[in-house]
């Protein structure tokens, strides 16, 4: 058996420096003239689980300003979703948040 | 040609295509099979390191062929030594997940009866098929229009350069399949959403 011993929070941390700490890296999806808007809001939903309403935000943003980040999470899980995206024939990169 | 629809009481997806809409789709997801399991991989540098020759996982870097550089985009753009890591331990993956998805397409058309070779005339395919079949069917369309677009150079907002075009130019006949199989692609998203 043991106790749990009083852990010291690091009082300079904010909370949002720790959001951005555990997640660090973003997936990208690029505008392309090929992929239809009703399947890439169709493959926002079925991946990730989004919305209707979020996965179409989504999709707009990479058809009006060329790209839009579209998950974070750590450089393993951006690893995954980016391979995802490639086997649905999107054209997706990752980069480390700014 | 009315595209796919969802049956609602299996919850299956169904089209009816004529002899030639399916002989067409098998020679376009034949083409994709050929492509992905025939052009080599892009060849490795830095051969002669003794780490480099202990890897046979996959290809390093982008490959030459257009259509093959589409299907497999470099994950980090500004990194190449991330980019190629990335590409040794997925190109291989997507390479089979594509083939094998193009393969199902030939396979559930043969299944509805499209014979290996067609030669009758007024041949009537129906297809019917599972949500996890008709996904597949999904991307590997998109796999085929990928393929097709990069090859007739298509680019964003261009319709009335396609419409231009004199009929007789074969990029004229090769830019409608391309569009039909959108068209099919289209249907299939209502069907799997609607």
């Amino acid at each position: 058996m043991s106790a749990a011993s009083p852990v010291e929070v690091e009082p300079t941390q904010t909370p949002d420096e720790i959001t951005l700490v555990a997640r660090p890296w973003i997936t990208v999806v690029w505008n392309d003239p090929v992929n239809l808007m009703s399947y890439v809001t169709y493959v926002f939903q079925t991946y990730f689980g989004y919305g209707k309403a979020k996965a179409q935000k989504l999709m707009l943003e990479v058809h009006t300003d060329g790209k839009s980040a579209v998950s974070s999470g750590s450089r393993e899980e951006m690893e995954r979703d980016v391979q995802a995206m490639h086997e649905y024939g999107l054209w997706a990169t990752m980069e480390k948040q700014e | 040609m009315s595209g796919f629809a969802l049956h609602r009481r299996s919850g299956h997806v169904i089209a009816t295509f004529t002899g030639f809409e399916a002989d067409l789709l098998r020679s376009l997801a034949s083409q994709l099979v050929e492509l992905l399991r025939n052009e080599a991989a892009a060849p490795r540098t830095g051969l002669d390191s003794f780490e480099a020759m202990l890897d046979f996982s996959g290809p390093t870097s982008e490959p030459d062929d257009p259509v093959l550089a589409r299907l497999f985009p470099t994950a980090y753009p500004q990194d190449e030594e991330s980019a190629a890591e990335f590409r040794r331990f997925t190109e291989g993956a997507l390479r089979d997940g594509k083939a094998t998805g193009a393969a199902t397409v030939i396979d559930t058309l043969e299944e509805a009866g499209l014979p290996p070779e067609l030669t009758e005339d007024g041949l009537v395919i129906d297809v019917e098929m599972d949500r996890a079949t008709a996904e597949t069917w999904l991307r590997s369309f998109t796999d085929v229009r990928l393929a097709l677009a990069t090859r007739l150079g298509v680019e964003e907002g261009d319709d009335d350069v396609w419409l231009a075009m004199p009929e007789d130019d074969p990029r004229t006949q090769a830019h409608d399949i391309y569009q039909w199989v959108g068209y099919l692609q289209e249907t299939l998203v209502e069907a799997l959403t609607g």
